[in-house]
């Protein structure tokens, strides 16, 4: 049996790692939401036909291959001609930019949603574009875009275990280098699995929380 | 601009070969791992049915521990850290194991929205007409589930496909491990893996434009 | 006297297919004119021209004088538009109320941001309205809560906080319940005797006999008949006139 000291350890090992993989949870995903929201906005609501077209390439190419392979490009290929991004950089930006992809949709799914009448309802009381797009269309289309963005934030959380091929210091890094120093793989890949699952499970939670109070709004 | 695309004219007789072959293995292994994952969903999913309290608890839980445990961590495990205590996998059944445990329980939901996206009434009509529950099941729910299904299971596929790019990381060779071992090779690394992204998009993209084609919705 | 508003040569084509095929009529101050006809004959269309949420193809349009839609002879934007539609009141078939706003959230906040009211007035002018709509009772409530009706008549007092010069009704109680169509109806004429001007598009015959000043019979994109609400219903001169009033009393 492991002894409790080496136990201590690798919790220890772990929960540091379980630090920077909040931190690239929580900054990858105020940074696709915010990318995602205005890519919406733009691809929804604006005139010019080159910017949609733009923006569906863009959301083709992020939706369509591994997040893997764009963090080597950000990570491996940036460096080989000379932009050099450090590791968490790397997985914030690739995270964050797949993300936008994502949420961008999700948005675009909740204004589409939205009956017509409620726009032209806006304007016919004197709103402008802007006025209705703020106060009437974008509340209604988060409440309805919320538990996709809750499933989305959930499967962030889990890709930011991706990040340790490209040396970030998050949970599966620690992980693996325990492994090569202590040898206790099955107890550390277990506890891996458990830690990961008692960062999501809170999460899910929440999300939970926030659809019973915003979401009961079918527009 | 030409300094970025001059190695693929160079080395284009030698990448495009190794690409192909590659992108074939990832097929392959998507494939499986995807057939795999339909017949353990599918058993989720009955499961979810059953009378038996244990049974449904399990699956319960069985699902969100898949909710909540990356795929990464699954593969390690089976692959790593089973190891430790007497099973072993070879890399390439570790990667098909691991990512059809991950992905059955999206399938299994899936398969339950789509069930419960049949009208009651429908059954109903079918019991009234004198089938049996199970002629009403066969003839009249199971082939609108699976019409239903179909465009949000090819989601899922893409999904799988992309994320059996992780199963280089256990050392299954697929595309993205040949195109480390190119990187390596030629010191190439941004030309190389964008190829790489290319040779996904062209086995991804027309999944996601069928899908869109048959339900316009489902492409979340 | 010069008219509250004035449409000449109002025309609307959406491609090869044209639904309204110039239109031109007055409304005084203070007049209450229906639109009736069968679907299709472009009477919705043409009161949704009139604060141009549909974009005329070809015709004018002048409200107190003052054109409509276009400045300098080219089209005006939505942005644009705003201040001119804030005096005509729209009250939608679908009524429309903005869902995760409460009642009178729905009826203040275009006081509010439009007109710049301070929080405190556009609150009190939004229980004016509501009173007026007799749904002071429900002021705090979800517009999901409430009936087709209640709703309308909440729609109703949104339309009125803006202080419209003129108010467009569009097919109002369509969409209703038989036993809602009432209170709505009652609200309306309510606000018919405080003298408003009012277009009201409807199938409600009987009421625009009752309430109405004019009413304009529209068929194929064209007036094809108008004139004293009475008289035109009661004895239409106009064949197809006459068919259609057959038809809506069966």
């Amino acid at each position: 049996m492991t002894e409790p000291s080496t136990f201590i350890l690798i919790l220890d090992g772990l929960l540091t790692g379980a630090g920077v993989t909040v931190v690239v949870t929580l900054v990858s995903l105020f940074l696709s939401v915010s990318l995602g929201f205005g890519l919406a906005l733009v691809r929804q609501f604006g005139k010019r036909r080159a910017l949609h077209a733009l923006i569906d390439v863009y959301c083709e190419i992020m939706r369509n291959i591994p997040a893997l392979t764009h963090l080597f490009i950000l990570y491996f290929g940036l460096a080989s001609i000379g932009f050099r991004l450090s590791s968490i950089a790397a997985a914030i930006l690739g995270l964050g930019l797949i993300g936008g992809a994502v949420t961008c949709d999700l948005f675009r799914a909740g204004f589409a949603a939205l009956p017509k009448g409620q726009a032209e309802a806006a304007l016919a009381v004197g709103f402008t574009p802007a006025q209705t797009i703020l106060d009437i269309l974008t509340p209604q289309a988060m409440r309805i875009a919320l538990p996709s963005l809750g499933n989305y934030a959930v499967q962030l959380l889990k890709d930011t275990s991706i990040v340790s091929a490209i040396a970030a210091p998050e949970i599966m890094f620690y992980a693996r280098s325990l492994v090569t120093s202590s040898f206790q793989s099955t107890l550390i890949y277990t506890m891996v699995a458990v830690l990961y699952l008692a960062l999501a499970l809170p999460l899910m939670q929440a999300i939970r929380v926030l659809e019973t109070r915003y979401g009961k709004l079918k527009a | 601009m030409i300094r970025f695309i001059q190695p693929y004219i160079d080395h284009a007789g030698e990448w495009f070969p190794l690409l192909l072959e590659a992108m074939g293995k990832t097929a392959l292994l998507s494939v499986s791992a995807f057939a795999l994952s339909l017949v353990f969903g599918l058993l989720l999913a009955l499961c979810r049915n059953t009378r038996w309290r244990a049974l449904e608890r399990g699956v319960a839980v069985y699902v969100t521990a898949a909710r909540g445990v990356p795929l990464l961590a699954i593969l390690f495990l089976l692959y790593f850290g089973l190891p430790g205590i007497g099973v072993t996998f070879d890399a390439f059944t570790a990667a098909i194991l691991g990512l059809a445990l991950a992905f059955a329980a999206q399938v299994a939901e899936l398969f339950r929205a789509g069930l419960m996206a049949i009208p009651a009434g429908q059954r109903e009509a079918a019991l009234a007409v004198g089938f049996t529950p199970y002629q009403s099941f066969t003839l009249i729910v199971l082939p609108q589930v699976v019409r239903i299904s179909i465009a949000p299971l090819i989601v899922t596929f893409v999904s799988l496909l992309k994320d059996s790019s992780l199963a280089s990381l256990i050392t299954v060779d697929e595309l993205l491990l040949t195109g480390r071992a190119m990187a390596t090779e030629y010191f190439l690394p941004l030309q190389i893996y964008v190829a790489v992204g290319v040779c996904y998009f062209l086995i991804a993209w027309p999944f996601s434009l069928l899908s869109k084609r048959l339900a316009p919705s489902a492409a979340r | 006297m010069n008219p509250l508003l004035s449409v000449t040569g109002l025309t609307k084509s959406y491609g090869p297919v044209e639904v309204l095929r110039g239109i031109d009529f007055d409304v005084a101050a203070g007049e209450k004119i229906a639109l009736i006809g069968p679907s299709g004959s472009g009477k919705s269309t043409c009161l949704r021209c009139l604060n141009f949420l549909e974009k005329p193809s070809a015709g004018e349009i002048h409200l107190d004088g003052e054109r409509i839609g276009v400045r300098l002879d080219r089209p005006m934007n939505d942005r644009q538009l705003a201040p001119q539609r804030a005096e005509m009141g729209m009250v939608f078939q679908l009524f429309n109320l903005w869902p995760h706003l409460s009642v009178t959230e729905n009826v203040a906040i275009a006081a509010r941001k439009v007109r710049g009211l301070s929080a405190r007035e556009a609150r009190e002018l939004a229980l004016d309205m509501l009173a007026k709509v007799h749904m002071t009772h429900r002021a705090d409530a979800s517009p999901l809560e409430l009936s087709g009706g209640q709703q309308q008549r909440v729609a109703i007092a949104r339309a009125l906080a803006q202080k419209p010069k003129l108010m467009l009704f569009d097919e109002p109680t369509s969409a209703l319940d038989p036993e809602l169509v009432h209170e709505v109806l009652k609200v309306m004429e309510e606000l018919a005797a405080e003298g408003r001007t009012m277009l009201i598009v409807t199938h409600e015959i009987a009421f625009a006999r009752d309430i109405a000043d004019r009413v304009l019979f529209l068929d194929g994109g064209r007036i094809v008949e108008q004139g004293p609400a009475r008289e035109l219903i009661l004895s239409p001169r106009e064949p197809r006139t006459q068919a259609f009033l057959r038809q809506i009393r069966h």
